[in-house]
């Protein structure tokens, strides 16, 4: 199997989100390492984790709306077993990003922002990964994969959505 | 005897499979018995090689490249482990190599000659040495180095890097910052990330330098999320610093203090923007400043703060240990010393290129790049990330420098060279500079919140055919407008690559037909 990040996102409570608030609250500009916490625990930032940071950071629910709002890495509902990030900025548009994002949409069934059926993708644009000489690029999770064609692509879901059973002889 | 074999293990590496690669290796030859050590360096950049494969040999290091795990039996049965050259694979010994031999690395000269975690074999390639003299130096001292040196910004601005340092050095003393934007979310570029993922402690040591020189105990790393694999790197090495003495309240014994710590950013473009940026690291939406006042005098949390880019940072230990003159010797006119140019997009040879200033895109794109990955003749190359111009062959001859570029309406920004074969559609690349405006603006000025929106508009009614000269002296209107009316570079570049469109591909731009 890909060696792609496969952490599982933990159910929530009051109580663990308001531990990992209470953990980092002190700290100088406690917000984005606040909600990054969140988000890697629970897999998205809960609309009930807005009240307990406001009230630990002295802020108004809408300003720490404002600011969860305001980053495309937040998200505030779960996303699929997987993240499947597309690159649509140039240095890969050079290289047929644009082929490859069409036939990402067509396999996945799904647009941007969006989660499949199955709830195994969740499908989002990136405007750069950094792999800019040897696109076009996709993230999986937290695994970059280079020169991805649409080939490439369906084995890549293929080997996420199937469980290899090894066979000893 | 233990053979050593090194395989990268940066993001491009990993993402052309070296992580497979390394074990393989591992794997077969333990199944063989043979003696071998896997180190994973950081990437040489030259990323049309990766993963390439290195061993150690009485000789110096011999390269193989690009070897995928289906090549390694055939490999070291052509002898790898004794780094034999009969496999189509072997490049010879790697500093041979001329795309890199033909390079002038001041700041990435470890890049993948060192493993990245390892304080001893950075100190054994200078490491350190630009620290330990900044800590027989006042802080004076330091500024004027950088001064003398010539560096400008290395993040697109290009404003004099001792300058700032000055203004900050001479406010009063009490709680000041270096803030390290590592936010490169330009399109093209990965000369940041090369530095956090293939030699961190030179960043760690060109920001103790700044902090050294200005009176800052903190600094922040702003990374983007987008680079987990830096974020991994960095922040093991930023703990074996603070292990080994080289942060903390007492730098090794010196008395002085500096705390490090990265931040990660959130997936906003904007955030690359200085003052959007510090605005982030305070916790809050990453809305541009008006500025003045400037961040040198009222930055974090409205203190005097340095922020640098992670190559304007990455310069310092160079010039504190060789000294200022070294780096100045390098260069043409105003724009001293080196720059890192990345190729990218639809390029043969992809990479990272190293040069004094003075060289040109041609020398680049033909030279290392050997022209595009399709074959095609290439037609447009867009320099300095999605705010820059699309340039046609008439300007590939100009002398990269800031000036020089500045002159022709170019933007040697972060130094991003993103190629485009003879098959890109211009009307398209025009659009998406509109389009990409649109997603990333922070959304505090008119002209850049609502005139992206339009911008698209309008290039779809011209590419449609709908009232075409109309919309064409619109968009010439709209542009204007953009350029002179908008808080900061966002919207008073994105017209940069529309406008160079109009200019030198308007053919693109006429009503497709169906």
């Amino acid at each position: 199997m890909t060696p792609s990040d496969t952490r599982q996102p933990q159910a929530w409570t009051r109580e663990s989100i308001q531990r990992e608030v209470d953990a980092l609250k002190d700290e100088p500009g406690a917000m984005l390492p606040i909600l990054h916490a969140i988000q890697n625990r629970f897999g998205h930032v809960p609309d009930a984790a807005v009240p307990i940071i406001a009230d630990a950071l002295r802020q108004t629910r809408a300003e720490v709306h404002g600011v969860i709002s305001f980053y495309h890495h937040f998200r505030r509902h779960p996303a699929g077993s997987h993240v499947i990030h597309v690159c649509r900025a140039e240095a890969c548009q050079a290289v047929g990003a644009r082929q490859l994002e069409a036939h990402v949409k067509a396999r996945l069934g799904v647009d941007y922002h969006q989660t499949t059926r199955d709830n195994e993708f969740t499908l989002e644009p990136v405007y750069c990964l950094g792999n800019c000489a040897c696109g076009p690029s996709i993230r999986v999770d937290d695994t970059i994969h280079g020169r991805v064609s649409a080939a490439k692509f369906d084995t890549l879901v293929d080997d996420l959505t199937t469980t290899v059973v090894e066979v000893k002889g | 005897m233990t053979v050593t074999v090194y395989v990268p293990g940066d993001t491009t590496a990993l993402a052309m499979g070296a992580d497979v690669v390394a074990e393989t290796i591992e794997r077969t030859a333990r199944h063989q018995g043979a003696a071998v050590t896997v180190i994973r360096n950081g990437s040489r950049g030259l990323f049309w090689l990766e993963p390439l494969v290195e061993v150690a040999t009485a000789a110096g290091r011999v390269a193989y490249g690009p070897v995928e795990p289906g090549e390694i039996a055939g490999l070291i049965e052509a002898g790898l482990f004794e780094g034999r050259q009969d496999h189509p694979l072997a490049l010879g010994p790697t500093e041979e190599i001329p795309y890199l031999k033909n390079q002038q690395r001041l700041t990435f000269s470890r890049i993948g000659v060192t493993d990245p975690l390892s304080i001893d074999d950075y100190r054994a390639h200078h490491g350190f040495a630009g620290l330990e003299r900044a800590l027989t130096l006042d802080a004076q001292a330091i500024v004027d180095e950088v001064k003398t040196s010539g560096l400008r910004g290395r993040g697109g601005a290009a404003f004099p890097t001792g300058i700032k340092w000055q203004t900050v050095h001479d406010e009063p003393p009490g709680q000041k910052y270096i803030v390290c934007n590592a936010d490169e979310g330009d399109s093209g570029t990965f000369a940041d990330r090369l530095v956090m993922e293939c030699d961190p402690y030179m960043l760690i040591e060109g920001m103790t330098i700044a902090g050294l020189a200005v009176g800052a105990t903190q600094g922040y790393v702003y990374l983007r999320s987008e680079y987990p694999v830096a974020h991994r790197i960095f922040n093991d090495a930023l703990g074996r610093a603070y292990a080994a003495g080289y942060l903390g309240d007492d730098i090794r014994g010196s008395g002085k203090r500096f705390d490090l710590e990265v931040r990660l950013g959130a997936g906003a473009y904007i955030c690359g923007e200085e003052t959007s940026l510090l605005e982030s690291l305070e916790g809050k939406r990453g809305m541009v400043r008006a500025k003045p006042p400037l961040p040198a005098i009222k930055g974090l949390f409205g203190r005097p703060t340095v922020v640098n880019n992670v190559l304007s940072l990455a310069a310092v230990p160079f010039i504190l240990e060789r000294g200022a003159q070294a780096y100045a010797d390098y260069g043409m006119g105003k724009s001293r010393g080196t720059v890192a140019m990345q190729l990218a997009g639809n390029v043969k040879r992809g990479g990272l290129v190293e040069l004094a200033f003075g060289s040109t895109l041609r020398e680049l794109m033909e030279g290392f790049g050997g022209g595009t990955l399709s074959g095609r003749p290439l037609k447009a190359v867009q320099v300095g990330g999605p705010l820059g111009a699309y340039l046609p062959e008439s300007q590939w001859d100009n002398p990269i420098d800031y000036e020089g570029f500045a002159a022709f309406g170019g933007v040697v920004g972060h130094g991003g060279v993103v190629m485009f074969d003879d098959s890109v559609d211009m009307g398209e690349q025009a659009r998406f500079a509109m389009e990409f405006c649109s997603v990333e603006s922070c959304g505090k000025c008119t002209p850049c919140r609502i005139g992206a929106v339009r911008g698209v508009e309008v290039i779809d009614r011209i590419r449609t055919g709908t009232d075409s000269d109309a919309n064409l002296e619109l968009l010439s209107d709209l542009c204007e407008t953009m350029v002179d009316g908008s808080l900061c570079a966002m919207g008073g570049m994105t017209p940069f690559p529309v406008q160079s469109v109009m200019q030198h591909f308007p053919d693109d731009l006429q009503p497709r037909q169906v």
